[in-house]
């Protein structure tokens, strides 16, 4: 610390830490969105950072769509059992929404429906007036104009158009009755930000972010993992062990896994930083359409 | 691949220790439309490796499609974000992008160059160190890159560097990139940048972005991405005054009650002595928690978590500070605002105000000029536009300790958030201490008349003034509504006293309004200052011997009675003119109470303020019944005793 200089990794932990205490401090029953990877594994840490030595004055919320990753489910219920986390799980249970199989209802439907309309059933359930998400601006195109704090009207709806001027550490926090927020404390870090600080910081992730043997199929060029005896296999079609890890964590069947071998987090950095390819070519929602984010989050998705 | 790729392949662990030491900066990015400027930080990005492949490969795609690079890859596309923005080729808000180069990450807070935006552009810059301002070399220096520069003064960027882009286009000339020098350097001089470079570029070709140029031998300046990777900007952090605004307490259980925020500025340790402001309840800092355990001290911009010796009140919004450097407390701010809505800024209505950890509602006493933004003019103005600034008193329900913008940024910055639909309606940058007018805050208590007159070196004493002229001097303040008649029948006394032969003369309202408070309000506190300087004006006036008649509104009876004491009860006389509300409405001729009515003159006695009728005035005239003569008469008859005191000698 010598010359009273902090290094951008403590500052956009300062900054973070900032914006979660200022969200708790002004809103009335936040919660915190947690979706197990590796951004909220960090969102977490900066919220325990800024509330300590007390406890988060907020509880947790997955929405589980019941085909996350086992080793997700695992590593969750580890995670909060030990840091004493209070968690609320969430799966859309309508009829409708058990109907669904990801694999035939496609991308699209699959997040809509267990996706950004369970996020809303769970918001709408809990009255929370802020919902924090790891979201950061580098991710995608139309996030780098998304606001730290992200207005949503009764529906939850974004509108792109009429999102309020945020001038330095200055968030306005005012709300109507009904309406709420999203809240980004992640927005200035990058993927290589969140990887180095989970190194520095020690901060546990799943293990599927790893290489390790895996049992996989190929389908249009991606890896899909077999998790469990749910997924489908096509006439033939045979899952084969590959050594591979993921980049980004959701629902198995849409999540394309990556030939590795690095099974240490310097290793995953280095694989990072060589890799041309953005990180969330794996993820096959956003290939939908042109600006499908942008469509996705006005509906309410995160 | 990245520039330290060696050193990534080879050995990650020397990378990430490297990575780890690096400084943040942020920057921002402005000009016109057709500047660049997208193409530029494009350039920044594509030449960083701050792109992937996939990223690339939609670029090439889009640029194909769109025709408007000829095939070559349009960097501009790196940033567009939002689909409609996208389609009609602008940025239209600001975004944020993000690179690093061996040495610092960097924040672009990419901000458009339309016209009607010089909102992004504020609010891009106020989280700014540097600011690049793209100027199109075949334009020279225009009318929005005035702007821009001055909005980034304005938001306190001192480190400015003018990149002079599409020097292609003017086939790398030399003579072009010093006759723009030149005249921005004059322009500049306007403006606070302690910092300006100016560098001659081509972002299409590369040329002294992030390489220098084969094609500019004539420049031997640093590239941009050189100045940006080099430019100090730590020094620019305030570390001599310690602010720490309570942003949340933190009290998990009956042991610890912690005071957790973000260090503003300064620095603190445990055993520091503080002062809980506005409060000024005293302690000391027992301990400085973070996660990582106790620290021996903390710095801005550090958030961190303190513990006090003592159980003092202290709650959000409170700052503590030190003793023996304080900030200002006070409920009046006076401050640049930026206007950021489409309803305007109008003098008289009520917004949250959210300062530091504050959120108080306050009150826009009033608007002392608006800046036209292109000329650096001061202009009278009755509303602030959106996209306009102006200079503007603000009065708030409690006071909120502060520094001036220029010392300290984190307490010198507030947002105005509107009453009804919460959207932040503006920025405020509160102005320098030491150039705030005083006239917000109460002078009456401070009143240095009597001390001046006593050092007067006069060799005219009051008494031989009294002889010569034949009477006492004397101050008459006719108080009533506006419309009440307050000039006519001062003017009617003044010459009716004329031809008595007393010295005599009217101060009126009006004639203060437009010269010695040229500026001020009509708030109870304007309107209480406004007969504050009229009653100093009135008392030098009489120490000359004359008598001096007053004609003002002065609709408050506290001022009223501080106005008596200050002139010395023998030498004041108080009249009320009283007529009805109607009779005042009729005669008031230039149409005031129809737009106080209609809400464009706002605290207006009689319709949207009070007027307090006199408990004891010397005389109540009701000049809806009484002719003008009749009242001089009346008022000529109670002023005789005043004006003709036992042992007046006259010479």
């Amino acid at each position: 610390m010598s010359g009273y200089l902090l290094t951008h990794l403590k500052q956009l932990e300062a900054e973070s830490i900032h914006i979660i205490r200022e969200v708790a401090a002004e809103f009335e029953n936040p919660v915190m969105l947690y979706s197990i990877g590796k951004d909220s594994s960090v969102m977490v840490r900066l919220a325990m950072k800024a509330f300590h030595p007390g406890p988060l004055p907020f509880p947790l919320l997955h929405i589980d769509t019941g085909w996350k990753f086992r080793d997700m489910i695992t590593f969750r219920d580890a995670f909060c059992r030990e840091h004493g986390l209070r968690l609320i799980v969430h799966t859309n249970d309508a009829p409708e929404a058990r109907a669904l199989h990801p694999v035939t209802a496609g991308s699209k439907t699959w997040t809509d429906v267990m996706k950004t309309q369970a996020l809303l059933q769970a918001l709408t359930a809990g009255g929370f007036d802020a919902a924090f998400g790891g979201a950061r601006r580098d991710e995608e195109k139309s996030r780098a104009k998304e606001r730290v704090y992200s207005f949503r009207d009764r529906f939850h709806q974004w509108d792109p158009k009429n999102q309020r001027p945020e001038l330095w550490n200055l968030y306005n926090g005012r709300i109507n009755k009904g309406e709420s927020i999203r809240v980004f404390p992640l927005s200035n870090w990058t993927e290589l930000d969140v990887w180095q600080y989970v190194h520095l910081e020690h901060i546990p992730v799943v293990p599927l972010y790893f290489a390790a043997p895996r049992p996989v199929v190929e389908r249009d060029g991606n890896l899909i993992m077999v998790d469990d005896q749910r997924l489908p296999l096509d006439p033939g079609e045979q899952p084969q062990s590959r050594v591979v890890r993921f980049r980004t964590l959701g629902c198995y069947p849409f999540s394309g896994a990556v030939e590795s071998s690095a099974t240490t987090l310097p290793a995953i950095i280095q694989e990072m930083l060589l890799a041309r390819t953005s990180e969330r070519q794996g993820r096959m929602i956003d290939y939908d359409e042109a600006g499908s984010m942008e469509q996705k989050k006005k509906e309410g998705y995160f | 691949m990245l520039p330290e790729s060696a050193l990534i392949a080879t050995d990650i662990d020397a990378y990430l220790a490297q990575h780890e030491r690096k400084e943040l900066v942020r920057f921002l990015t402005c000009g016109s439309v057709d500047d660049g400027k997208s193409t530029l930080i494009g350039r920044l990005l594509y030449d960083t490796h701050a792109i992937y492949d996939d990223q690339l490969a939609a670029v090439r795609r889009d640029s194909e499609r769109r025709g408007s690079t000829g095939g070559d890859l349009d960097l501009s596309l790196l940033t567009d974000g939002l689909k409609a923005e996208r389609e009609q080729g602008i940025t239209i808000d600001v975004a944020y992008r993000y690179f690093s180069t061996a040495r610092r990450k960097f924040i672009i807070a990419d901000t458009p160059g339309h016209e009607q935006y010089t909102r992004n552009m504020a609010t891009g810059a106020s989280t700014c160190d540097v600011a690049i301002i793209l100027v199109d070399a075949r334009n020279g220096v225009a009318r929005q890159t005035r702007r821009h520069s001055f909005i980034a003064s304005l938001l306190g960027i001192r480190h400015v560097i003018v990149a002079i882009n599409k020097m292609d286009l003017v086939e790398y000339s030399e003579e072009v990139f010093d006759r723009i020098t030149e005249a921005y350097g004059q322009f500049a001089v306007k403006l606070e940048f302690t910092d300006l470079r100016f560098i001659p570029v081509s972002a299409l070709h590369g040329d002294n972005v992030v390489q220098p140029s084969p094609r500019m031998a004539w420049y031997r300046g640093e590239t941009l991405l050189h100045y940006l990777d080099t430019v100090h900007v730590s020094s620019d952090r305030n570390l001599i005054d310690f602010r720490f605004p309570v942003q949340y307490v933190n009290r998990p259980h009956l042991d610890f009650r912690g005071f957790a925020g973000t260090i503003a500025s300064g620095v603190v340790r445990p055993g520091d002595e503080v002062v809980a402001l506005p409060s000024g309840a005293r302690s000391r800092v027992r301990t400085v928690v973070t996660w990582e355990g106790e620290q021996p001290e903390a710095f801005a911009p550090m958030a961190v978590t303190l513990t006090l010796a003592d159980e003092i009140d202290v709650s959000r919004g409170d700052m503590l500070v030190r003793p023996e450097n304080l900030p200002r407390v006070d409920r009046n701010l006076d401050a640049m605002v930026v206007w950021m809505a489409d309803d305007a800024l109008r003098p008289g209505r009520q917004y949250w105000i959210k300062h530091a950890a504050s959120l108080v509602t306050g009150t826009v006493a009033s608007l002392r000029y608006r800046i036209d933004v292109n000329s650096l003019q001061r202009q009278d103005a009755a509303a602030l536009q959106m996209n306009e600034v102006g200079r503007c008193l603000l009065t708030l329900s409690r006071p909120v300790a502060f520094d001036a913008y220029r010392q300290n940024r984190a307490t010198g910055a507030f947002i105005l958030i509107d009453r009804m639909s919460n959207v932040t309606v503006g920025a405020g940058m509160i102005v320098d201490r030491v150039n705030a007018p005083g006239f917000l805050r109460d002078n009456w208590d401070d009143d240095t008349f009597a001390a001046m007159q006593a050092q007067r070196s006069s060799q005219v004493t009051s008494a031989e003034r009294a002889g010569r002229f034949g009477h006492a001097p004397l101050t008459v303040l006719l108080t009533g509504l506006p419309g009440s008649g307050k000039t006519t029948i001062a003017y009617a006394l003044e010459r009716r006293l004329f031809e008595m032969g007393r010295a005599v003369t009217v101060l009126d309202g009006r004639e203060m309004r437009t010269t010695i408070s040229k500026g001020l309000g009509f708030t109870a506190a304007e309107r209480s200052e406004n007969l504050r300087r009229a009653i100093d004006v009135a008392r030098f006036m009489n120490e000359a011997g004359l008598i001096c008649i007053c004609a003002f509104v002065a609709p408050s009876a506290a001022v009223r009675e501080r106005a008596r004491q200050a002139v010395a009860s023998e030498r004041f006389v108080e009249i009320h003119l009283s007529a009805p509300l109607d009779t005042c409405r009729a005669r008031e001729e230039t149409g005031s109470y129809a737009r106080a009515d209609t809400g464009e003159l706002l605290d207006f006695p009689g319709v949207s303020a009070p007027y307090d009728v006199p408990a004891a005035p010397a005389l109540s005239l009701d000049t809806a019944s009484l002719t003008v003569d009749e009242c001089v008469e009346r008022i000529v008859t109670v002023l005789a005793d005043k004006l003709d005191p036992p042992g007046l000698v006259r010479t």
